[in-house]
């Protein structure tokens, strides 16, 4: 069976299969959609969906609803984002497990409301001070706004932070015909909770047992992740933005400092193969390897075919999970080619990514900006 | 989700680390006073979340055995209320300093109109303590402080007049000294709305030295402002998280929207992508009407991207339809060469002047009797709608000329489109009315 569905309904499915039972958002073209539906649906399954005062406060209130036991999502595009960049940090420091869709249009600033682009690919990685990881999704087609909706979910519980799916206008509001059975079911994990140990209320006075006693967070090992504290539990719950010991107080110690920050980047740089999600179409013949995500990727699938059909060897990798760089995938892809060709509607953001990978090699970029899509037939150009 | 607890009143909400702040500041005193709130209200810590705001007053939470959240400057009230919506049974207690309120005004003023039910408990030093003393949005006309070494030249946000007269509950001001602050804050607590205490103090590291403020000088500036203190606002207005609650019951358990299948019923000859362009103008129905040809050829075992353009003023300007239909899945949604343009205003016609300038002998334009043919390497036909035997409204005319269309290129059985008409049924009617004339009328 078929139907014709468009990204953002894709996106929303996903998200309410996955358990998401929050959602809090602000207009804005294209992630209106998203908003506009879960408005609707999540009140249905006992969920709570809310325009808020502006995109500062919806993601706010998404983080102070995930450590309330809800499972929350976000959506927005460039100028929302740029808003949500200071709690971007929060959620990372404070380790809140959350969805955030940006729908990327073209930028920068208000640039254009209905026009595709991919320019924050570096402004999600890094879209917030200290320069601590992230995780970037990016679905190739409306199937994979579905699963990789449900993806999303899973390694924000997984790893406990943000976790970014970077979609675009052409995918969010083009409608495909999609084989219902096709879809993917990535499993979603359930929140770990942190249990409380018996202990009367009246303990809980006591500064030492209040606090001490269980810790929210743990950094030995510095890859560990630790079960959420959830208020109204049965747990004294405390949770900071400054820098914080296990116990989630404030705290300068240059021991304790070092382990939490250790902590936030090990447990997600040490299990990037966890992460990592590619599609490798790669011929044993070819001298050049394409790389492409998002929206890109379907010219690339189609280009790659008639390249094929006219006698051509190529080989082509879709990047699906761009935050952290897919290295290992990447390196095997990179292996016995002599030329890169990175395709993308910006001025070559990811492109740098693959430099980095593929030294000595010849890397050129295929780059639009002018509001439409890389067509399959200019990658084929680029393969001659 | 909550577990259920026989709460043993505590004697103190207080841990025993000691308070952080100069001597003489005035948060420790509201602080006590919260803690001799929280000890008369008798909660159960865990159900207790004080979220501070950031500054000195924002280091408030780590001195209770509360649950607590400290995160990030001026939006406490926004992680109080996701707190608040998802959790409606827990009490939250909002801690912020007057510079909290001002970077934070649009949540200040949100949360009111709202009447979510937290507790603001504005810790209001006419400046910003933690950054050495500088102006707030409270700090009074003349007051010198490190950015306005002159004297202030900006008019006092009266926080309490402005949360009352946009929907809080329960509006209240004071000071740090008042003796009756505990009971209010508990009844503040109580009242399970946005309620919200300006509650007036000394820093004493800064806004103390530079204006010789004191107990009796908090009086006088209040009377200097024409500002009144006590209890401000008590309104029953429905509290957010309660009436969202509410509503969210009528329609609980009903089912959300799933995928609207649609069964191959027919075949079409088509042996390749086909790219069909629809360019008309707003209020035409040209996306209704490409959206049956795009669901006729999924009828038809056909795969389809549909794309519509318009402008953000969607009542004015062009509308184009951009339809790829294939035999196989489409994976590039992308039109630069359309196979066939169908022109019906010359508005739309205008805006897609670059993928005509790509069209080739072989494709096909079709236009409206009206407008003017364009120069084009393609073939073009016009379409009359005069010729149709019924009369067409506006509205009709995309889909008239759409079947004629489809009829020509023969690929796509027009029973198919009757069916995709069928699948709206307020629509059907009209549509299949107007499918038949189009096919009426004589090639
Ligand atoms: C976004 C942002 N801008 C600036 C700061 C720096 N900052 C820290 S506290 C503060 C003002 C605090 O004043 P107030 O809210 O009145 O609290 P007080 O210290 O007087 O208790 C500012 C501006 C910050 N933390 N975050
Ligand atoms: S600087 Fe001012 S507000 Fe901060 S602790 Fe000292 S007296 Fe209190
Ligand atoms: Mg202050």
């Amino acid at each position: 069976m078929r139907e014709l569905i468009d990204g953002s309904a894709a996106i929303v499915r996903g998200a309410l299969d996955a358990g998401c039972d929050f959602f809090a958002g602000y207009p804005i073209t294209p992630a209106s959609p998203i908003l506009m539906q879960l408005l609707r649906e999540l009140p249905k399954v006992g969920g709570v969906a809310i325009q808020a005062e502006d995109e500062i406060a919806s993601i706010g209130m998404c983080i102070g609803a995930t450590l309330a036991g809800r499972r929350a999502l976000t959506a927005t595009s460039g100028p929302g984002l740029s808003l949500y960049s200071e709690n971007i940090g929060l959620a990372i420091m404070g380790e809140v497990p959350l969805v955030i869709v940006d729908v990327q249009r073209l930028g920068p600033a208000t640039g254009g409301a209905t026009t595709v682009g991919q320019g924050d690919v570096q402004f999600v990685r890094w879209g917030t001070g200290g320069g601590y990881p992230v995780i970037a999704l990016a679905p190739s087609n409306v199937q994979e706004c579905y699963s990789l909706t449900r993806r999303a979910f899973d390694l924000a519980e997984r790893f406990r932070c943000p976790v970014f799916l970077l979609t675009d206008k052409e995918l969010d509001m083009t409608a495909t015909t999609v084989e219902i059975e096709r879809y993917e079911r990535p499993p979603v994990r359930a929140r770990e909770v942190l249990a409380g140990v018996a202990r009367s209320a009246a303990g809980a006075a006591d500064a030492s047992v209040a606090i001490a006693d269980p810790p929210p967070y743990r950094y030995e090992p510095a890859d560990r992740v630790s079960p959420v504290a959830q208020y109204g539990g049965d747990t004294l719950v405390r949770f900071t933005g400054s820098t914080h010991d296990e116990r989630a107080l404030i705290t300068k110690a240059p021991a304790k400092v070092a382990a939490l920050n250790e902590h936030l980047r090990a447990k997600i740089e040490e299990h990037a193969d966890e992460i990592e999600l590619v599609e490798s179409d790669l011929d044993a013949g070819a001298r050049t390897l394409f790389v492409a995500y998002g929206v890109t990727a379907g010219a690339l699938r189609e280009a790659v075919d008639r390249l094929r059909h006219e006698g051509r060897a190529v080989s082509a990798l879709i990047v699906k999970s761009l935050w952290p760089v897919p290295e290992r995938a990447l390196r095997t892809a990179l292996l016995d080619v002599d030329r890169v060709v990175v395709a993308e509607l910006n001025h070559g953001q990811y492109r740098r990514e693959i430099e980095r990978l593929a030294q000595g090699l010849e890397v050129r970029g295929v780059n639009r900006v002018d509001g439409e899509l890389i067509t399959p037939e200019e990658l084929m150009e680029a393969a001659r | 989700m909550t577990t259920a607890t026989t709460v043993t009143p505590l004697a103190t909400y207080r841990n025993r680390t000691p308070y952080p702040f100069c001597p003489g500041c005035g948060h420790g005193a509201i602080l006590d006073h919260l803690n001799a709130a929280l000890v008369k209200l008798a909660l159960d810590p865990r159900h207790v979340v004080i979220v501070s705001d950031i500054g000195c007053s924002g280091l408030s939470d780590q001195y209770f055995a509360t649950s607590a959240f400290h995160g990030l400057h001026g939006r406490s009230i926004t992680y109080a209320t996701g707190i608040k919506l998802a959790r409606p049974d827990l009490k939250v207690i909002v801690v912020m300093g007057d510079g909290g309120t001002g970077i934070g005004g649009a949540h200040l003023l949100g949360a009111a109109r709202r009447n979510i039910g937290i507790t603001v408990l504005v810790f209001n030093n006419f400046n910003f303590g933690m950054t050495g003393g500088q102006h707030s949005t409270t700090t009074p006309p003349g007051a010198v402080t490190t950015t306005t070494p002159g004297g202030n030249l900006e008019r006092p946000l009266d926080i309490c007049a402005t949360v009352a007269v946009n929907g809080a509950g329960y509006v209240w001001r004071g000071t740090s000294f008042d003796k009756d602050l505990a009971e209010r804050i508990a009844d503040a607590v109580r009242a399970e709305c946005f309620a919200l205490l300006d509650i007036w103090e000394l820093c004493t590291a800064y806004f103390v030295p530079s204006n010789h403020a004191s107990k009796k000088t908090l009086a006088t500036t209040l009377d200097d402002l024409g500002l009144k203190g006590g209890l401000l606002e008590r309104g029953e207005h429905p509290e957010y998280a309660a009436a969202y609650r509410a509503e969210a019951e009528r329609v609980r358990g009903k089912p959300v929207a799933g995928p609207r299948a649609i069964e191959p019923a027919f075949r079409s000859t088509l042996d390749r992508p086909f790219r069909l362009v629809v360019a008309g103008s707003a209020g035409g129905k040209v996306r209704s009407a490409a959206r049956l040809v795009a669901e006729a050829a999924m009828l038809a075992d056909l795969w389809v991207a549909q794309r519509d353009d318009y402008p953000i003023t969607v009542k004015t300007g062009h509308s184009i339809s951009e339809r790829v239909l294939s035999p196989r899945e489409v994976r590039y949604t992308g039109i630069s060469r359309p196979d066939v343009l169908l022109a019906v205003s010359e508005e739309g016609l205008a805006k897609c002047a670059r993928q005509l300038a790509a069209m080739n002998a072989g494709d096909r334009v079709y236009v409206l009797a009206g407008i003017e043919p364009p120069p084009t390497r393609a073939q073009v036909t016009t379409i009359d709608p005069a010729s149709a035997e019924l009369k067409l409204g506006g509205g009709r005319v995309v889909l008239f000329a759409l079947s004629q269309v489809l009829r020509d290129l023969g690929f796509l059985p027009l029973v198919a489109l009757e069916a995709a008409a069928r699948r709206y049924p307020e629509y059907a009617e009209e549509n299949l009315a107007t499918i038949r004339a189009a096919l009426a009328v004589a090639r």
